[in-house]
């Protein structure tokens, strides 16, 4: 290994901050390759994604999720002699996949939610959801607080939720504003209109406004949200998101010769529709907002904003009720406290 | 000449009909049920080419949390021909748009009964001149397109109704379905309406003389249902003309190509083919059901009552017209007193 016999650089003048710039170095020191390093051990470790569609029966949410993710990942796909009958309750059902690009591995997992918003009485169908969301939440901190925890504790949070709206073309219903209320407080919700080859562009305009409107009057707030923008620059990209949600989608997994091309679309007696053409519908912006330009920020909010209110209010609860979380509370019951008060 | 000798003249009888027909006018009354946001006034409008509905206010999420299901009507006078419509149409706000939808079709089908109820006191009242027919003819009701088939609340809202009017199931707005997904879709509706044991409008059976040509059509028709729809309240430009329909970056749908959906068929159906029959069949079928059911539970509640039947049928009367209620009271004490 070579030596650098250099003097090391004083700090100029102009300089306040006390950082080195590279050209002020002597020599490639190679701090960029930590970088490197970094990406490397990453995609070997592969990444994790949990995504969540909710929305009534018929809304093609298992065709967008397979849409999505270019492969069969939907429940629907994956069950053998699968037939379309609306169940009587809302359940919950997540299935995984590993999926690869370049090399890079991702554990996707689609959790999906039959039986929302299909009965006559839709009243609390939200229940069971909101409970799993939570559920997820409370193994993690369950893990975390262990004494001897795990490298990587296995992360089935519910990282992004994609909430299907039909495309009526009027307003919120009921059920949309009950629902993106109670789920929006505890996990990024992703809203898209859903089918929307049946809205022209002046409707889905118009629709789109309403429902932005709708959303403001009723509190809800819809991911990416204006308080957790970090800097200048990730609040004009992410205001140039929020004009557009939520996006009108169009989903399929049939192909069409266009233009002698070979394109994703759905053939009518009127026309084809191209899914990824952006000037069709928006689904190409849906996916480069999910996956190509905000998986990371998603996994970061749900981590470090939806995980922390969630433990913050676990730890305030089990300190008030004197309750023993984990060995582990009871010991550093105090710091605990003062940790959570600093993040308050 | 013998064949005039022989021939009356009762053969001109349909064209008397139908003079008098002419001068009178006809009445029909449409309802139209489904969620909001599934495209009933549009089709309303383009069905009547009118726009009846060019006032209305969408009400938003936080007005629609309070929302009931209300009843609203819209009458409108339409002449063709010289030939006059007098149309109402009957809308439901309200319907299937809560949290909690249980018996949302409730208002519905007590609406319904309560036409029953007016024209069932007028017919059995004295004076019968000027009756004003306010029953439902018929009933489209709007499936969405988004679903697999039919939902608990469709199923629910046909079997209340099936027996009090003549339902016709419509998909609505049909242009977000391929061909293949309408076929899928129709076979799926048709054989759960039968599962379910829903009673949908019928269409009548062509008679044995007919044309083969009206016999294909009618047999095509019957095919169809439920049919698939696609209504607009603008003009475009497509293959040179300016026709009814929807501008989309991927083409133009043309309400009235039958290619692209059954508007065309529909609008025969309840218009140019089916209007009178939905019109005997309300009369014939809905309201007499409801009539003898009515007459079966006065009868047994006056056996109850252990009085002789009255000549005049008694009602319980939410708002009973006075002139009636005097006559019934007399023929009332006219019975009494020849029973003593």
């Amino acid at each position: 290994m070579q030596t650098i016999e250099h003097p090391l650089p004083c700090l100029s003048e102009s300089d306040t901050q006390g950082i080195i710039k590279g050209r002020d170095l002597f020599g490639y020191v190679g701090i960029e390759a930590v970088l490197d390093q970094m990406r490397r051990k990453t995609m070997k470790a592969g990444f994790e994604f949990n995504i969540m569609v909710v929305g009534q029966s018929g809304l093609g949410k298992s065709t967008l999720v397979n849409t999505l993710f270019k492969s069969k990942v939907s429940r629907k796909s994956c069950t053998p002699n699968y037939e379309e009958k609306i169940s009587k309750t809302v359940h919950l059902q997540s299935v995984s996949h590993i999926i690869e690009e370049k090399g890079v591995k991702m554990k996707l997992t689609v959790i999906d939610t039959p039986g929302f918003g299909d009965q006559i009485n839709n009243e609390n169908c939200w229940e069971p959801i909101v409970k799993y969301v939570n559920e997820q939440y409370e193994k993690y901190l369950k893990e975390e607080l262990n004494v001897n925890r795990k490298r990587r504790i296995p992360d089935t949070r519910v990282h992004c939720c994609v909430y299907f709206l039909p495309a009526t073309g009027h307003w919120l219903r009921p059920i949309d504003v009950e629902f993106m209320r109670r789920l929006g407080k505890i996990v990024s919700i992703v809203p898209v209109i859903a089918k929307a080859d049946t809205l022209t562009l002046e409707e889905r305009l118009e629709f789109k406004q309403r429902i932005r409107q709708d959303l403001q009057a009723n509190g809800i707030r819809v991911y990416p949200q204006k308080e957790y923008d970090e800097d200048a620059e990730d609040r004009i990209l992410n205001d140039k998101i929020r004009e557009n949600i939520p996006f009108a989608v169009v989903g399929t997994d049939k192909e069409h010769q266009v233009n002698g091309n070979k394109v994703l679309g759905r053939k009518t007696k009127w026309g084809i529709i191209e899914v990824e053409n952006v000037a069709h519908c928006e689904f190409a912006l849906l996916r480069d907002l999910l996956i190509r330009s905000h998986l990371q920020d998603l996994k970061d909010v749900t981590h470090n904003i939806h995980y922390e209110t969630y433990r913050v209010k676990r730890l305030n609860e089990s300190n008030a009720n004197g309750l023993a979380l984990s060995p582990l509370t009871l010991e550093n019951g105090t710091l605990e406290k003062s940790d959570a008060e600093s993040h308050l | 000449n013998r064949n005039d000798k022989q021939y009356v003249g009762f053969a001109t009888l349909p064209n008397q009909v139908h003079r008098k027909s002419v001068k009178k006018g006809f009445d029909f009354t449409l309802m139209v049920a489904g969620e909001s946001g599934l495209g009933k006034s549009t089709l309303v409008n383009s069905l009547f080419l009118t726009d009846l509905y060019k006032d209305r206010k969408l009400l938003n999420a936080e007005e629609r949390i309070n929302q009931t299901v209300e009843i609203t009507k819209h009458t409108v006078d339409i002449e063709e021909k010289g030939v006059k419509l007098k149309l109402t149409i009957v809308d439901t706000p309200g319907f299937g748009d809560a949290v909690n939808n249980n018996e949302c079709w409730k208002p519905i089908t007590d609406y319904i009964d309560q036409q029953f109820e007016q024209y069932f006191r007028d017919e059995s009242g004295l004076n019968r001149k000027n009756i004003l027919d306010n029953r439902v003819h018929c009933c489209l009701y709007f499936i969405p397109p988004f679903g697999h088939g039919l939902r608990p609340v469709d199923v629910e809202f046909m079997k209340a109704l099936h027996e009090k009017v003549n339902i016709v199931p419509l998909i609505s707005k049909a242009d977000c379905l391929t061909p293949n997904e309408v076929k899928k879709l129709k076979d799926r509706v048709r054989d759960e309406i039968e599962h379910f044991g829903i009673k949908v409008y019928q269409f009548p059976e062509c008679d044995s003389d007919e044309e083969e040509e009206f016999k294909q059509m009618d047999k095509e028709l019957k095919e169809c249902t439920p049919f698939a729809v696609i209504g607009s309240n603008t003009v475009v430009e497509a293959r040179g003309q300016r026709v009814r329909g929807r501008l989309y970056p991927w083409g133009i749908v043309e309400v009235e190509n039958q290619s692209h959906c059954d508007f065309v068929k529909l609008r025969n159906m309840l218009i140019r083919s089916h209007m009178h029959d939905l019109k005997d069949v309300t009369c014939d079928v809905h309201y007499e059901n409801y009539r003898a059911h009515c007459i079966q539970e006065m009868t047994s509640k006056l056996a109850q009552d252990n009085r002789t039947d009255s000549p005049l049928p008694i009602l319980p009367l939410p708002t009973p017209d006075v002139e009636t209620e005097r006559l019934i009271k007399m023929k009332d004490e006219e019975v009494q007193n020849n029973h003593h």
